[in-house]
């Protein structure tokens, strides 16, 4: 069975991100870069179901600038077999996303797709559900739980009020959520060996697709700052600060 | 070498600090309070070590290794040193006993432990300083007297860094006494653990707490001739020189990351706490002390680079690796003192950072060769290389 594995590139999550002084986005410039927390999860998920026997081979897609051949380089330090970059300057949104992974799905007729329910980056939670629709797969997203047997497979999906089980036939798109794994960190050895595993390499022409943005950001602004808390002399005068200034009760 | 190669080895290298990186965030951090307090060897470490391929770092891969290159193994000892400084010397001090095999050892040797010191199956350490003796090598009085195909030893080691975990060391000796010159008569044998072999304790220290370091004690103890590295007598206090240009550059490394660590201390205790009115970080006392230890740290981090570059491209790098070793670890002795005063009352307790990195620094200017003696190398080679 192949596994299909997206991983995006996105700033790395210790970063204090800040806004650039115009508001168009935020400040990129020589910050790290890593793999999307949640899409590290999903290249666990992979290399687990190949350890048990279960997948014969995992591709790691990433599309963006050049430097993304480096978070494939890292899925393949974690276990994947191949990669594939499309490169592409424009900033690519999740429909593009979506339509060129249909492309390469089309092509490489995976059983499995597995990927974050979202990028920490723009926390869009878009390119997953679009996958399915274009393809017209079934989809268990937030997974928490991946059971496959035969041709089905069982996701257990975090939602509001608890746990889902659904069952799904392959092939599916499965988009994961914190809980599902914890997800190694590469071996020197592995990092070395993964110099050798092939990477190959796209444009979104070569895919026919054309990935130009459809959305537009207006603006970017700081969160609020965090004000002091405040002390209470009292009950009454917490339930009073409460109900009258904080209006929760 | 083509500009995709440069790109690659780049690319690989973060790579590379990354899962550093983050087993040092997952398997270090959280445990380094309690193992430093009691001074515990971290053994669960030590296995998350070896499973991340650091004790074969420099070993090269014919052999099983990495074959990093000492410009990225001095980036792992600094990132590592950032955390917990006593876990460098336990892959350090291995290694330099695998260097000393892979630059001088036999084929034969090479093949039959370099495999298992990569792994970290076995793993060891050096074991040249005595009870009177460390800076002045030619004067050890450990001796091995040859008998037909074996050697038998007698004598005591100290300051032995895993002397009670490690199972195998590149052991300095006298195989001749009494030539002149005296370094003519020694030897370095890989002596592995075994009767005649004791452990006599470990030894308490100031710092450096949880690696083992100890006394060795060696009595009538047998051990093969094919054992001697080389295979050669009279060579050994030139194999064991050899390997301390890497040593000097790790343990320069590792005053970066003591000191790096120390400056994040007080990088961030200095926006937290408030004295008259506003965080200490605004007051210009305070600045100037950051200031300073900010370009102390930068500047030792830049002499490694340049010592381990010195390395790399197969020099001799004897000077750029004395100076590397004198101004970081100068600076991890300083920085780390000056981010104590920073946090006032609370960097003289026990439960903050600071205290450790105060303790662990003054073992880098005085280990490795003390920076007196490395002002005596880079004054020598500063003539030698400049002769009027």
């Amino acid at each position: 069975m192949k596994i299909l594995v997206p991983v995006k590139r996105v700033v790395d999550y210790n970063v204090k991100v800040r806004v650039k002084s115009d508001g168009s986005g935020i400040e990129t410039a020589g910050v790290k870069m890593s793999m999307n927390p949640f899409d590290e999860i999903a290249v666990e998920e992979a290399v687990r179901l190949k350890e048990k026997g279960v997948a014969t081979e995992i591709v790691a897609v990433s599309m963006g600038v050049t430097q993304c051949s480096e978070t494939i380089r890292t899925a393949l330090a974690m276990g994947a077999d191949r990669g594939i970059l499309v490169e592409s300057d424009v900033e690519l949104q999740p429909l593009a996303v979506a339509k060129l992974l249909k492309v390469i799905a089309d092509k490489e007729q995976p059983k499995l797709i597995i990927l974050g329910k979202q990028a920490i980056d723009d926390d869009m939670s878009a390119t997953g559900q679009m996958l399915a629709a274009f393809l017209g797969w079934p989809q268990g997203t937030f997974a928490s739980k991946v059971l496959i047997e035969g041709d089905k497979i069982t996701v257990t999906r975090e939602v509001d009020g608890g746990l889902e089980t659904v069952e799904l036939s392959l092939p599916a798109i499965v988009t994961t959520d914190l809980r599902l794994n914890e997800p190694r960190y590469a071996s020197l050895p592995n990092i070395m060996k993964a110099r050798k595993k092939p990477i190959e390499n796209l444009k979104p022409a070569d895919l026919g697709v054309d990935p130009a943005p459809r959305l537009t950001v207006l603006k970017v602004n700081e969160p609020p700052k965090r004000q002091a808390g405040k002390k209470v002399a009292s009950v009454a005068e917490l339930v009073d600060k409460l109900r009258n200034e904080a209006k929760v009760i | 070498m083509a500009a995709s190669d440069t790109a690659q080895t780049t690319e690989q290298e973060r790579l590379i600090l990354d899962s550093v990186a983050r087993f040092l965030d997952r398997d270090v951090k959280p445990h380094v309070h309690a193992l430093e307090r009691d001074d515990i060897y971290p053994e669960e470490i030590v296995e998350r070590m070896k499973e991340l391929g650091l004790f074969g770092a420099v070993i090269r891969p014919e052999y099983g290794g990495l074959g990093l290159s000492c410009s990225t193994y001095a980036k792992i000892v600094e990132r590592v040193s950032t955390v917990w400084m006593s876990l460098s010397g336990i892959f350090n001090s291995h290694l330099i006993m695998a260097s000393a095999v892979q630059r001088f050892g036999t084929e034969a040797q090479r093949r039959e432990f370099l495999p298992r010191f990569a792994s970290g199956a076995m793993r060891g350490g050096l074991a040249l300083t005595e009870p009177d003796c460390g800076t002045d090598l030619q004067a050890i009085r450990t001796v091995a007297r040859r008998e037909g195909d074996r050697y038998v030893i007698d004598g005591v080691k100290t300051w032995i860094s895993n002397g009670i975990h490690g199972q195998c060391f590149a052991l300095l000796v006298k195989t001749d006494p009494s030539i002149q010159p005296r370094h003519r008569g020694m030897s370095l044998f890989l002596a592995e653990k075994g009767p005649g072999f004791t452990v006599s304790r470990k030894l308490e220290k100031l710092g450096y707490k949880g690696i083992d370091s100890a006394e060795l004690v060696f009595d009538n103890y047998v051990i093969p001739a094919d054992r001697l590295i080389g295979g050669q007598e009279g060579r050994g206090l030139q194999h064991a020189l050899g390997g301390l240009e890497l040593g000097r550059i790790n343990v320069a490394a590792r005053g970066v990351g003591v000191s790096q660590a120390a400056l994040n201390e007080a990088v961030s205790y200095s926006q937290l706490r408030k004295t008259f009115g506003k965080p200490i970080c605004q007051h210009q006392a305070i600045q100037i002390k950051l200031a300073d230890m900010a370009t102390q740290v930068q500047a030792a981090r830049l002499l490694v680079e340049n010592a381990a570059r010195a390395y790399d491209s197969g020099e001799r790098c004897d000077m750029e690796a004395g100076m590397a070793k004198l101004f970081a670890t100068e600076a991890a002795v300083n920085v780390s003192l000056e981010s104590m005063r920073i946090h006032g009352g609370y960097g003289y307790s026990k439960e903050f950072t600071v205290e450790r990195l105060y303790r662990d620094a003054p073992l880098l200017v005085i280990g490795e060769g003390t920076n007196e003696l490395q002002r005596i190398i880079i004054a020598r080679h500063l003539i030698e290389r400049n002769p009027v």
